[in-house]
């Protein structure tokens, strides 16, 4: 299995950590880690040719407002990936975190990154507004 | 619009010549209701043209329809249309008691009695008309009067203050509604009418009879076919009228209503076309003979009819404004002629007419419904195909009418039996209309109050698909609720603009939830990698992963959180609990039949306890467990199972309950084992995955205290065995199931219910509801009683097939999933910490939890800090 990681903020730096192990991740699904008190949720994404990525973002839902990002469905409109919201079901950009349908809404995109069997996550102290 | 798409501005020839006179774009003769409308209509659509109005009368628009309310209390204010200040705002020039008299058509100049002149660049005739006066002896008399305008009314009321006894000439709408007139105004009431019956136009002899009794019954004295010879001197009253056939009829005033006459004199004096039998002819754009002139309302005269009624005169209006506008293009809207219906209450008298009423059309044929008792009279006539709806007669009763009028205007095919349209309804056997049906008025979204009059109008204004008729209606941005029902109406909507309306389920497949249901069949797919993979694109959303697993349910009922359905699951079904608002869920048990031990209360009790949940009773008679946090639903769950307990399927689009009264077993008037045949029920189709929630209920008696005729399958005892309803639901549109089959044995009954389910999961679209499923197919119910009852399609084996396979594999997802190690890691809040979600607070409100507010929230961190 080849394995795309994130690339789409900072690079991994001294911060990131371990959250957990690649068999943690559930395929084309959410699981949620806690990151110095941040609720982080991680997606594993595997398309049809069997291309594996995995995203971290922040699990704070800000339209919602709960701490549910990690149950929605995964998807994608044209070619970006997305993660719908389980409560009121706005898309989200995994790439940028971008929301679809409300200008004004963001989640938070963390670096993280695949080393042998570990996940690794960097949350920046600013991000920190999930409650 | 600006001022400059107003074609050929200011005829220089004319400005030549009328160097003196300021030349108005647009000058309009006559201030009805119709001309009104068009310098409203102009206004909003030129702000800056200039119009001028020149009114006959001494006041301005008001309303006639309402002319009777002036003798209930209604003053000239409270009829009047528009104010000298509004059209002043408006920026219309106007003048009243100004009567034509002089077009100078080569200088397009106007002048009027008192000498005025005015120019114009077009000239819009909305003169209206004038009421006929039969030639009778005797008819100049001083409380000889008409019912036209205020002035008119002004007179009957000066004339009812020296009066006993009053008579109306003509039983026409006009004349009755000037009846109801007198006979407000304190007056003994008659009616005298030449033709043998009442409102000879709208309705048929029989309709005529029964409105003739219903107006007696109201002690106004209908008199028909009294031709009056002429008006005399009275013995007991000021007049005495003598008829034709030797009778007479004293009255101190007579009205009459016989009719109007178009007011084409000023055109006939000054060679614009006229009708052989007046009215001033117009094309579709409102033209008259004359380039620059224009007549709309009742003056005009459109392939040989004159329209009297104000409906078509606004449209005529609307095309006139078109035309001044826009000039002759293909957008130019143009007057086309108008439906008559009408529907009104005259005194109290419910009556209706549309289209063809009298079955004038050659080879039409009838159906009449007649009750005496209760004064109502309904009549339909349909065409020689048998398929289509050419005209109906309503009195005493219009509550059909729109319906009827729907199927009319729209060419819509009658159903199997017309003649359910006007019967009595029996509870269940009125056909019900798709979206194609409901009346523009008909409102769509509640939140916005958006009618499907306005989601029309957004289609007509260039909307095309559902996203920019959400956008611009807002309809469906509120509660949502109404998603499904607005979506039918786009459709259909589209449909009927030869707009090829995609059903793609989304934008990764090109299909529909119907053709998906086959493809995944046919093809034995499994999975949805491989379904994507072969016939979609992308990586799927959350509209058609759980669709297909919703298929793949119905199809191979395997587990839904095996590996590779997992990831399919909608929010609910991922967590087989209900999310709520601050990411904990509920639990729901099933309580088959809402039948249940005390040992299960008990244990239900101690469990809320436990883990301190919110609990309530549902509309299904089972228990509700709010407040549960994910990691706690497998602890939860492992003590329901082990109670004997198992998923109640709240969170599923599938069977949810079978509710049931207490049936012959307790109640005294039950007749058959109502509680028994829901727990069967309830038991064979749980866990039954479907497009939509799917209810059932089953009644013991007539009396349905289980309601069972709100569910997608009711089921109701009767001496024989059971009746059985389809298609009924409660919610945002709620409607009532229809008789399907009466009397079953439970055998039958079962088997019709099985073919039912198993043909909906089959056909339906996503999120279809059984109701709007059914009344979406041609034939609705009698073609579904086809299908399943009489085998039509040949398919009732293959359904029967399908819904046994399902019930053979059922399996409580919660016990499977418990019992899963790898299934209970799912449920983990954090994978990497014990710790549980910090945001979920409860305060307690009634001895109970309830989630604390943000502001709550905020509080009780404050409290915590210091």
């Amino acid at each position: 299995m080849t394995t795309h990681v994130n690339t789409s903020n900072t690079a991994v730096n001294s911060s990131a950590q371990k959250v957990c192990s690649l068999s943690d991740l559930i395929e084309n699904s959410g699981v949620c880690a806690l990151v110095n008190g941040v609720q982080v949720a991680l997606f594993q994404l595997k398309d049809p040719t069997g291309h594996v990525s995995i995203y971290a973002l922040s699990n704070w839902d800000p339209i919602g407002r709960a701490n549910v990002m990690y149950r929605g469905l995964l998807g994608s409109i044209g070619e970006e990936p997305v993660i719908c919201s389980p409560l009121y079901k706005q898309h989200y950009s995994l790439l940028s975190g971008k929301c679809f349908e409300n200008d004004e809404a963001q989640l938070n995109v963390f670096a993280c990154q695949l080393q042998g069997d570990s996940v690794f996550v960097s949350v920046s102290a600013l991000h920190t507004d999930a409650a | 619009m600006a001022q400059s798409t107003i074609h050929s501005l200011h005829n220089n020839a004319a400005d030549q010549v009328n160097n003196s006179i300021a030349t108005d774009d647009v000058l309009v003769i006559g201030n009805g209701m119709v001309g009104h409308y068009f310098v409203e209509q102009l206004r909003e659509q030129s702000p800056h043209c200039t119009i001028r109005v020149l009114s006959g009368e001494s006041r301005l628009a008001y309303d006639r329809v309402h002319l009777s309310e002036f003798f209930s209390g209604k003053t000239a204010d409270d009829l009047a249309m528009t104010t000298p200040e509004r059209y002043d705002a408006l920026n219309v020039k106007f003048h009243t008691n100004a009567w034509v008299s002089d077009i100078d058509k080569t200088n397009r100049v106007v002048t009027t009695k008192n000498g005025e002149k005015y120019a114009y660049d077009k000239l819009v005739l909305a003169t209206g008309s004038y009421p006929f006066v039969p030639p009778i002896a005797g008819n100049t008399q001083a409380h000889c009067l008409v019912y036209r305008t205020i002035e008119d009314l002004h007179n009957i009321q000066a004339s009812a203050q020296v009066s006993k006894v009053g008579v109306v000439v003509g039983g026409g709408l006009l004349g009755l509604e000037a009846a109801n007139a007198l006979k407000e105004a304190g007056l003994k009431t008659h009616v005298v009418e030449f033709a043998p019956q009442l409102m000879a136009v709208q309705l048929d002899e029989s309709g005529g009879r029964l409105l003739r009794d219903k107006i007696n019954d109201l002690d106004v004295t209908v008199h028909t076919q009294k031709a009056t010879q002429e008006i005399v001197a009275g013995e007991t009253c000021r007049y005495r009228m003598n008829f034709a056939d030797d009778t007479f009829l004293e009255t101190d005033m007579i009205l009459f209503s016989a009719g109007i006459r178009p007011s084409d004199g000023l055109a006939k004096a000054h060679d614009i076309a006229i009708g052989e039998r007046g009215g001033i002819v117009i094309d579709d754009n409102c033209l008259t003979s004359e380039k620059c002139i224009y007549a709309i309302g009742e003056c005009a005269l459109w392939q040989q009819r004159i329209y009297g009624l104000v409906a078509p005169g606004y449209t005529m209006a609307r095309a006139a404004v078109s035309h001044i506008i826009h000039g002759k293009t293909p957008r130019t809207l143009k007057f086309e002629g108008a439906d008559m219906s009408t529907k009104l209450k005259l005194m109290g008298v419910e009556v209706g007419s549309i289209g063809d009423a009298h079955a004038a059309t050659p080879s039409a044929m009838s159906y009449t419904y007649e009750n005496q008792p209760a004064g109502v009279y309904k009549k339909i006539v349909i065409d020689a195909t048998q398929k289509k709806l050419l005209g109906a007669v309503l009195v005493g009763d219009t509550n059909d009418y729109d319906t009827l009028l729907q199927y009319a205007l729209n060419d819509i095919d009658l159903p199997e039996f017309p003649e359910a349209l006007i019967l009595p309804s029996s509870g269940d056997t009125t056909p019900a209309l798709g979206a194609d049906a409901l009346p523009l008025t008909a409102t769509i979204c509640s939140c916005h109050n958006v009618s499907k009059g306005d989601i029309v109008a957004a289609i007509d204004a260039g909307s095309c698909d559902l996203n920019a008729i959400k956008s611009c209606t807002k309809a469906s941005s509120g509660c949502g609720g109404c998603s499904a029902l607005l979506k039918n109406v786009v459709d259909s909507e589209l449909e009927k603009r030869g707009v090829e309306v995609k059903k793609d389920i989304c934008e990764h497949f090109a299909h529909s939830r119907q053709e998906l249901f086959h493809i995944v069949k046919v093809e034995g797919i499994k999975n949805f990698d491989t379904l994507i993979t072969r016939h979609g694109k992308g990586l799927g959303c959350e509209i058609c992963k759980p669709a297909a697993a919703s298929i793949f349910a119905s199809v191979y009922n395997e587990f839904i959180l095996q590996k590779e359905h997992l990831s399919l699951q909608d929010t609910n079904d991922i967590f087989l609990g209900n999310m709520q608002k601050d990411g904990t869920y509920s639990v729901v048990p099933r309580v088959p039949g809402g039948e249940i031990t005390p040992e299960k209360l008990i244990l239900l009790g101690e469990v809320a306890k436990d883990y301190r949940l919110y609990t309530k009773i549902t509309g299904g008679q089972r228990v509700d467990l709010f407040g549960a946090r994910v990691e706690d639903l497998p602890d939860i769950w492992e003590r329901l199972v082990k109670g004997g307990f198992e998923t109640g399927h709240a969170y599923a689009k599938a069977l949810r309950t079978v509710k049931s009264c207490v049936g012959s077993t307790w109640c005294r008037y039950g007749v058959q084992d109502a509680v028994g045949k829901a727990i069967d029920l309830e038991n064979r189709y749980k866990g039954l995955r479907a497009p939509h929630k799917i209810k059932f209920a089953v009644s013991g008696c007539t009396r349905e205290c289980a309601e069972a005729q709100s569910k997608d399958i009711g089921i109701i005892a009767t001496d024989n065995g059971w009746n059985l309803y389809v298609c009924g639901n409660g919610g945002m549109k709620p409607r009532h199931g229809d008789l399907f089959a009466t009397d079953l044995d439970s055998d039958t009954l079962v088997k019709y219910i099985d073919r039912v389910l198993s043909f909906y999961v089959k056909t339906a679209d996503r999120l279809q509801r059984t109701s709007v499923w059914m009344d979406n197919m041609e034939g609705g119910l009698a073609y579904l009683q086809d299908v399943i009852i009489n085998d039509s399609l040949g398919i009732a084996s293959e359904l029967e097939v399908q819904m046994q396979s399902v019930v053979d594999t059922y399996q409580c997802e919660w016990k499977t999933a418990i019992e899963s190690p790898e299934s209970r890691k799912r449920f983990r809040q954090f994978v990497n910490s014990k710790e549980s979600d910090s945001n979920i607070t409860f305060v307690e409100e009634r001895g109970q939890i309830r989630p604390a507010t943000e502001e709550e929230k905020h509080n009780i961190k404050i409290v915590e800090l210091a």
